[in-house]
């Protein structure tokens, strides 16, 4: 039953070949039996599941039900939950009990969506690899000694392992594509703008978007149709109305005309990798479509500018975790400044004080210039390579990431190597579009992903890509062996 | 050496909205700590804030009645400081492009001459909470119902020369906020406070002195005590050869003196950059149309008007211009009488001088316009005289009734008949014959003596112009 896709899941619920509280006790009961191994959910909610199973059942039964309704899902441990745990993958919040449900939670829940639990991340998602988290490392189930990437982790390799059949991420810099691409599953960052960010602990906020990971384009064309749309509750979040993303899934390629990044093929990416996305351009130039090279000029300089705006944004944006009305707070403070100190010293991770002092820094006095203002004028060049690349080309494609799963512990202790590993898939938050990874082959035995690029909302045409590239290979439903199968 | 002063004013408005800047928890002053205060005031994590769309008309109102640029594109930015007070860490306000700019008010002085101040900026920002370091045994509490509270803070250019030029302009800010209905101007509750930049230097010289800044002054006299106070400790030091230090200053009311702050409360790099939660502030020319359509009449243009309309002098004008509840109520009562001055001299008068004796709003008044317009018709018909008129207004305000029930009841309605009123003027003579004599002996001065007698003999209630005419009639034989 765990290795069914969940539009798979979601027919056979329809059919009541069996129910949504018999397919939930399933996933729990594997959840209990593997995850010890993965370490990638901080909280199950197992009973809250059961009852929110039992209800979809009786509903269904009642015939007062939407298509969504009794399918399990897991929820990155960034969004807030009503009385659930919400850690951010922080000590900062490991007492943390969310009193309200972010909109993307409360929205598939109303779907009538079951949430099994929250999953295990990079702490404030910051990290490509898991292993920044207070829960300690995810491990990635295609080779347990290798990490799942990051920050997404533990929602990939949940789903990866069939631990559930597709799980909410958050993007910033790639945290949704590079976890997806190196566990051998889709993931979609839609459009900045196109989810709500309320109720999403916010690591850099016009960066951060959230998306889903699943096994496929369609399954997360389900899910994306009930998460997306404007939020009054979020000011940066679009009033566009939200098209059904499954509705133009089968749509033909001919004549979309693809555009591969030039700058992406270098010598930074391993050969092996750069010949599977060789192979899946020449899948979909089967399907229909014409590829041409086309150029990025400044996507060179994505890393650094990302680097600045991100830790700017996060310094201001964790302020708010000062030990005084929430989360950790020091024990016996001697006044103000050592409850601050202290508080925050204890509470924060390294790589999180890492970034706050970066950020602290572009911005201050005689630096802002130099550094943030000039990092917002890298962004809108790297915009408007984009936009220009649009002008030509439907879609733009690449690699997600430029290796494989590497070993964990292998680049913990030098962070600029670290930062490369998202060298692909920066660009793309910064210009604010919607990035899919779609797995496209094996490298050494583990898996590595396509990404594709739309023009802004236009998710739609990415997952229709993404869904004809996996009907015509099977990539994407290669599972790990062993005692995941 | 001669000096001269060079103040600035920063002016905080509270803008009296319902419901915060970024939140819908309520503003309301006064209520139990902390019960003011949601998951955005609080600074909860993953919540956003959302601009409330009046504080955005309320500063447009107040861009147009400066003749301010309203920008059609403003940003919102973080600047950054740790405080318990304040829960995300950083205010959100407006720094590099405010939402107004570049506008001015005319401020009239005592000694009737006028000046044009200079408006710089006026900004939109969101109040911070409050510490409480009392009664917490040695800890401090946070009340955080004044988060998010939203604020207009005027930034004026160093225009004001002298403690009365800033006091002045500070008040005509403060009508014209009340008047624009844009802020509650109280005071008390720090609902309209400033901070002042002082200066000195020698008359003469175009440079700007080193000034000082003179935080939370939340009051008109506290401002120019805190004014006059700094101007002469900076002279002081100027004169003996010192140099003026660039800080942040206290006013203690109780010492009448100013005082350095902690060097550590200022010594912060806020590090504002754009706030990535809230779009840039964008307004069109249509909704500024908008707000123009429902601007009030302005202070200065009812000033011109109740002289042109009500023959009024430049000062009776003013004074019953003053507030927009002061202006309604003497237009009501204006509206009804035929001798507009009459209005004008109650409403400034007996009305003013019981207001002020009971501490009392006009709003609050006891006897309302439509109480005062009854009173003063009985004035025009000559059912009272004006003295009698007094008498009644007291009863009116001790609640005794409108103006008819009180001249009713009490039995005050003029004599003006003539038949009644010549017999009490003869009884009077009859029972004064030696004033008579004297009187008929060229005494003209008993004259008065004999009107007084008249009026103690009907309680006052003797038309004033019959008692002259007919007693002039009869003492003459």
């Amino acid at each position: 039953m765990h290795a069914m896709t969940l539009a798979q899941m979601a027919r056979g619920l329809a059919a009541g070949e069996f129910s949504s509280a018999e397919l939930v006790r399933h996933l729990l009961d594997r959840i209990g039996r593997l995850d010890g191994e993965l370490n990638a959910f901080v909280t199950v909610t197992g009973d809250a599941a059961l009852e929110a199973a039992q209800a979809a059942d009786a509903a269904r039964a009642a015939g007062t039900i939407g298509p969504l309704a009794g399918l399990p899902i897991a929820h990155k441990d960034i969004f807030c939950t009503a009385g659930v745990k919400t850690s951010c993958g922080s000590r900062m919040l490991d007492n943390f009990v969310s009193p309200y449900d972010a909109t993307v939670v409360e929205r598939l829940r109303a779907a009538g969506v079951v949430m099994l639990g929250k999953t295990n991340m990079d702490e404030f998602a910051m990290g490509s690899s898991n292993e920044t988290s207070f829960y300690g490392p995810v491990r990635n189930p295609w080779d347990t000694s290798r990490v799942p990437g990051g920050s997404s982790g533990g929602s990939a390799a949940a789903v990866a392992a069939r631990l559930v059949p597709a799980a909410t991420g958050t993007d910033t810099g790639g945290s949704i594509r590079q976890p997806a691409a190196l566990t051998g599953i889709t993931g979609i960052k839609p459009t900045y703008g196109r989810v709500s960010r309320y109720g999403m602990i916010a690591f850099a906020s016009s960066l951060d978007q959230a998306g889903l990971l699943t096994q496929t384009a369609e399954d997360a064309a389900l899910l994306l149709g009930a998460m997306a749309g404007h939020d009054p509750r979020d000011s940066t979040s679009v009033d566009a109305p939200v098209p059904d993303y499954t509705a133009g899934l089968d749509a033909p390629l001919e004549g979309l005309k693809i555009g591969l990044v030039e700058q992406f093929m270098d010598e930074g990416l391993q050969p092996e990798n750069a010949a599977a996305i060789e192979a899946a351009l020449k899948v979909l130039e089967g399907l229909g479509a014409t590829v041409r090279r086309i150029s990025l000029p400044n996507i060179g300089l994505s890393v650094p500018a990302y680097y600045v705006v991100a830790p700017a944004e996060c310094s201001s944006n964790l302020s708010r975790f000062d030990g005084v009305r929430f989360g950790y707070r020091t024990a016996e403070p001697r006044d103000l400044e050592d409850l601050y100190k202290r508080s925050r010293g204890e509470g924060f991770g390294a790589e999180v004080k890492r970034r706050i002092m970066t950020g602290t820094y572009v911005l201050s006095a005689g630096y802002y210039d130099a550094y943030y203002l000039k990092a917002q004028r890298v962004r809108q060049l790297i915009a408007a390579d984009f936009r220009r690349a649009f002008e030509e080309v439907d879609v733009i494609v690449g690699p997600t990431s430029p290796t494989p799963a590497f070993e964990l512990g292998a680049k913990v202790d030098d962070p600029v190597t670290m930062y490369l590993n998202d060298i692909y898939t920066i660009g793309v938050n910064l210009a604010g579009l919607p990035g899919l990874s779609a797995p496209c082959g094996f490298v050494d035995g583990l898996p590595v992903g396509l990404q594709l690029v739309g023009r802004a909302f236009d998710e739609g045409r990415i997952l229709n890509v993404a869904h004809r590239y996996q009907q015509a290979t099977d990539w994407h439903a290669q599972a790990p062996g062993g005692a995941f199968a | 050496m001669e000096w001269e002063t060079v103040i600035g004013l920063e002016i905080h408005a509270q803008l009296a909205t319902r419901s915060k800047i970024f939140s819908g928890a309520a503003t309301a002053y006064g209520a139990a700590p902390n019960s003011q205060a949601c998951l955005v005031d609080l600074g909860y994590p993953g919540v956003l804030p959302v601009l409330n769309a009046g504080v955005v008309r309320m500063a447009i109102a107040f861009g147009l009645a400066t003749e301010s640029t309203v920008a059609a594109r403003s940003v919102f930015a973080r600047k950054n400081y740790f405080y318990p007070d304040l829960p995300k860490g950083y205010q959100i306000s407006q720094y590099e492009l405010p939402v107004v700019h570049d506008g001015r008010i005319e401020i009239r002085l005592d000694d009737g001459s006028r000046k044009t101040v200079g408006i710089t900026r006026a900004h939109l920002e969101e109040d911070a909470g409050k510490s409480l370091h009392e009664d917490f045994h040695g800890q401090s509490g946070i009340d955080l119902n004044r988060a998010g509270t939203p604020l207009l803070e005027i930034v004026s250019e160093p225009d004001l020369r002298s403690a009365k030029e800033a006091v002045a302009y500070m008040k005509a800010i403060h009508q014209l906020v009340r008047y624009l209905g844009i802020c509650d101007g109280n005071m008390q509750e720090g609902s309209f406070r400033c901070d002042a930049n002082i200066s000195v230097r020698p008359v003469g010289r175009h440079e700007f002195g080193t000034r000082a800044e003179i935080k939370n002054l939340n009051s008109f006299r506290f401002v120019e005590r805190a004014i006059l106070f700094e101007v002469e400790r900076q002279i002081d030091i100027l004169e003996s050869g010192g140099k003026v230090v660039q800080e942040t200053r206290l006013y203690d009311p109780d010492k009448d003196e100013t005082r350095p702050m902690r060097s550590k409360e200022e010594a912060n790099d806020y590090r504002y950059f754009p706030d990535p939660d809230l779009l840039p502030l964008e307004i069109g020319p249509e909704q500024v149309e908008a707000v123009r359509a429902a601007l009030p009449e302005l202070p200065w243009q009812k000033r011109d008007r109740f002289m042109a309309e009500y023959g009024l002098s430049d000062y009776d004008a003013g004074v019953l211009s003053s507030a927009r509840a002061v202006a309604d109520y003497f237009e009501t009562v204006a509206a009804g009488v035929a001798d507009k001055k009459l209005a004008a001299n109650w409403v400034m008068g007996e009305l003013a001088g019981a207001l002020n004796k009971a501490g009392l709003d006009i709003a609050a008044s006891p006897v309302d316009a439509h109480g005062l317009l009854g009173l003063l018709h009985r004035i025009e018909d000559q059912t009272i005289s004006g003295k009698i008129a007094k008498e009644v207004f007291e009863a009116m305000w001790a609640g005794e009734g409108d103006a008819d029930a009180v001249i009713e009841a009490r039995g005050l309605k003029q004599i003006t008949d003539t038949g009644a009123l010549e017999d009490v003027i003869r009884e009077v003579i009859a029972g004064n014959p030696n004033q008579l004599e004297q009187y008929r002996a060229g005494k003209d001065k008993l004259f008065g003596f004999f009107v007084g007698q008249v009026m103690k003999a009907t309680g006052g209630k003797a038309n004033p112009a019959l008692v002259n005419e007919l007693l002039k009639k009869l003492l003459a034989g």
